[in-house]
């Protein structure tokens, strides 16, 4: 049987204390396979950052349990996080796209994505050669010695999908990668994360407001008052 | 691993040249400054070896003659020649005055000397020494003046025979040379209104104007028209002699005072340019501040430029040593790129400057790492900054 990449239950989230406590997350549920591709859908408030956050180890949940291909990495009821080092953990384990690509200016195409390589300890050679191979599935090796600045924002967001796949990750958060794109990108950018979850069987979380991205989503997650309700996606081939 | 700072630096290199160009003009003044303290030092050093004594004899309970006024008779030497352990005397003057040239004027130290004895000038680069006994001068380059030009003192002309370098006052003024008798007379003769005002004074004096004794009147007159005054005599110790012996002899016994070399450049260095020297060191300080305000503003604000970058990099796994390393690597490349266009502004200006500056390789190596120390120190806050920024806020909501 294959454990899920990332399993959490009862995941709550409390900010502030007292009178002014807000509550995030009230017990979010959530378990995705290998290779799987979900969405996380919700209005603004409702809660969706702040779980990428916590699945991110950015922010330390307050309580419930959180699972990462089987390990333990956060469990409310013992002593919270069950992992030292949440820096390697994100290197080495979690890959991110962000609405925008963030990549990193001063660096060209190559060194953005090779640069998670080499934090993660791999040499220069082996780095960049990885880099490339990406850099070619995505089909952005022709700008890999490019400034980033030079890459139109279709071709910056693969970079950034190349960058966070680069350590193999067993998940990957997206935080609405199409909302920049046009319709035609969108749906390029979404057959790049079901292709690259397939063949590095890479969990994908995908949070989006995105209305023309949701069809192809076989599962989503709704999201609302801190809460996650699951729904079967259409699943539409792209 | 890839250098991010050196990466930075490359893509947004304009900035950086500016910056550091804008940085190295602050660097240039800070060198410069200290470049005016050695010259001032370099200046003093330079009129003691120029003058070519071991000892200065001058009046008693002075600092003469360089840094109080100090008179002698000009027959003192004798009785000094006459100590065991001198091998050579000279007389010389000094007087600091604005000389005329043509319709203008220049600050000069005039030099009354006796040639073949200490205090003729030296280091000479055209021209001759004096061989006349009136009305020849030797001058600094730095005056000016040209072979054969005309140099007013007081009320005579002399004509430039000689120029020398790096004859100058402790305060930096160029040297004028002329012959003591010349000097005497510039320095210590009244002018003619004066002189006449004077005769009238002692004529009706009773006292002096006696008529039952002849030649009372012509005598005192010619006492008070000449002038057998110096302000110092430069001594030469003779081969194996220690010279605070021969100092001490001439205290003892000619109730003068003697000063050796380390007490003269003491005397200068100390006592003479040391209020320059607090003023310096103190512009020092205020521009050292201010190029470590100046640096940490720059790197502050670059960091803050790139918050989201470091965001981005903290999340993605970067080590908060590596985003501290890359600040203070941006800082110290900036240091070292204003370092550079300071020295080379420094170097480039010197030469313009009207008082000698001296830029010494000691000063740079300090001004170097007094750069880095200041570009790390200013770099503190820029890495606080960085550090304190939160990986979370790479991810939107």
């Amino acid at each position: 049987m294959t454990l899920p990449a990332i399993h959490i239950e009862g995941l709550t989230k409390r900010y502030g204390s007292g009178d002014t406590a807000v509550d995030a997350l009230k017990g979010v549920d959530m378990s995705i396979a290998p290779g799987e591709v979900v969405g996380l859908v919700g209005p603004s408030g409702s809660g969706k950052s702040t779980l990428l956050k916590c699945l991110g180890a950015v922010i330390e949940p307050t309580g419930g349990r959180m699972q990462l291909g089987g390990q333990n990495i956060y469990d409310g009821s013992a002593s919270g996080w069950q992992i030292d080092d949440l820096r390697a953990l994100r290197r080495d384990r979690i890959g991110f796209v962000f609405q925008a690509p963030y990549l990193i200016p001063f660096l060209d195409v190559t060194d953005n994505v090779a640069l998670s390589l080499m934090l993660a300890g791999k040499g220069n050679g082996i780095a960049r050669q990885r880099a490339l191979e990406l850099l070619q599935a995505l089909d952005v090796a022709h700008r890999a010695g490019a400034a980033v600045s030079e890459l139109s924002g279709g071709e910056q967001q693969r970079v950034a999908i190349a960058r966070a796949l680069a350590n193999q990750p067993p998940v990957i958060l997206a935080d609405e990668p199409t909302a920049p794109l046009d319709s035609e990108r969108a749906l390029t950018v979404m057959h790049i994360l079901n292709q690259m979850a397939q063949q590095y069987q890479t969990a994908i979380i995908v949070v989006t407001h995105d209305e023309k991205i949701i069809p192809t989503f076989r599962r989503i997650y709704h999201i609302r008052d801190g809460k996650t309700y699951e729904e079967a996606g259409e699943g539409r081939t792209i | 691993m890839i250098s991010l700072a050196g990466r930075d630096i490359l893509h947004s290199w304009g900035k950086y040249v500016f910056t550091g160009a804008g940085l190295g003009l602050l660097i240039g003044v800070t060198l410069s400054m200290a470049g005016i303290y050695r010259g001032m030092v370099e200046d003093a050093r330079m009129l003691l070896t120029n003058s070519g004594a071991d000892l200065w004899v001058v009046q008693r309970d002075t600092l003469g003659p360089y840094a109080e006024p100090s008179t002698l008779h000009d027959d003192s030497w004798r009785g000094i020649a006459g100590l065991p352990g001198v091998a050579a005397t000279g007389n010389v003057t000094y007087l600091t005055m604005q000389a005329r040239r043509g319709d203008d004027d220049v600050r000069v130290m005039v030099v009354g000397f006796e040639p073949g004895h200490p205090g003729e000038p030296t280091n000479l680069i055209a021209g001759r020494p004096i061989t006349r006994s009136h009305y020849e001068a030797v001058a600094d380059e730095k005056t000016g003046f040209l072979l054969n030009e005309e140099v007013r003192v007081r009320r005579h002309d002399y004509t430039v025979v000689g120029l020398t370098r790096r004859m100058v006052s402790a305060s930096g003024d160029p040297m004028i040379f002329i012959p003591l008798k010349d000097a005497q007379e510039a320095q210590f003769l009244k002018d003619n209104d004066a002189i006449i005002n004077d005769r009238a004074r002692t004529a009706a004096n009773p006292g002096l104007n006696r008529p039952n004794v002849p030649g009372l009147l012509d005598a005192v007159i010619a006492s008070q028209s000449a002038n057998h005054n110096v302000n110092a005599v430069l001594v030469q110790v003779a081969p194996g002699w220690d010279e605070n012996l021969v100092a001490e002899s001439i205290r003892r016994w000619k109730r003068l005072q003697a000063y050796t070399r380390a007490q003269m450049e003491e005397i200068l260095i100390a006592k003479l340019i040391a209020t320059s020297a607090k003023q310096i060191a103190m512009f020092l300080v205020i521009l050292a501040i201010v190029s470590g305000a100046i640096v940490s503003f720059i790197i502050y604000t670059m960091t803050l430029g790139k918050i989201r970058e470091i965001a981005v990099l903290k999340l993605i796994g970067t080590p908060n040593r590596t985003i501290a390393g890359m600040i203070l690597q941006e800082a110290l490349g900036l240091g070292l790129a204003g370092f550079i266009v300071g020295k080379a502004v420094a170097t480039l200006w010197a030469p313009y400057f009207p008082k000698y500056v001296l830029l010494e390789t000691g000063d740079a190596v300090s001004g170097f790492l007094a750069v880095m120390l200041i570009c790390t120190l200013a770099s503190i806050v820029a890495i606080r900054a960085a550090l304190r920024v939160d990986p979370a806020t790479a991810i939107g909501g």
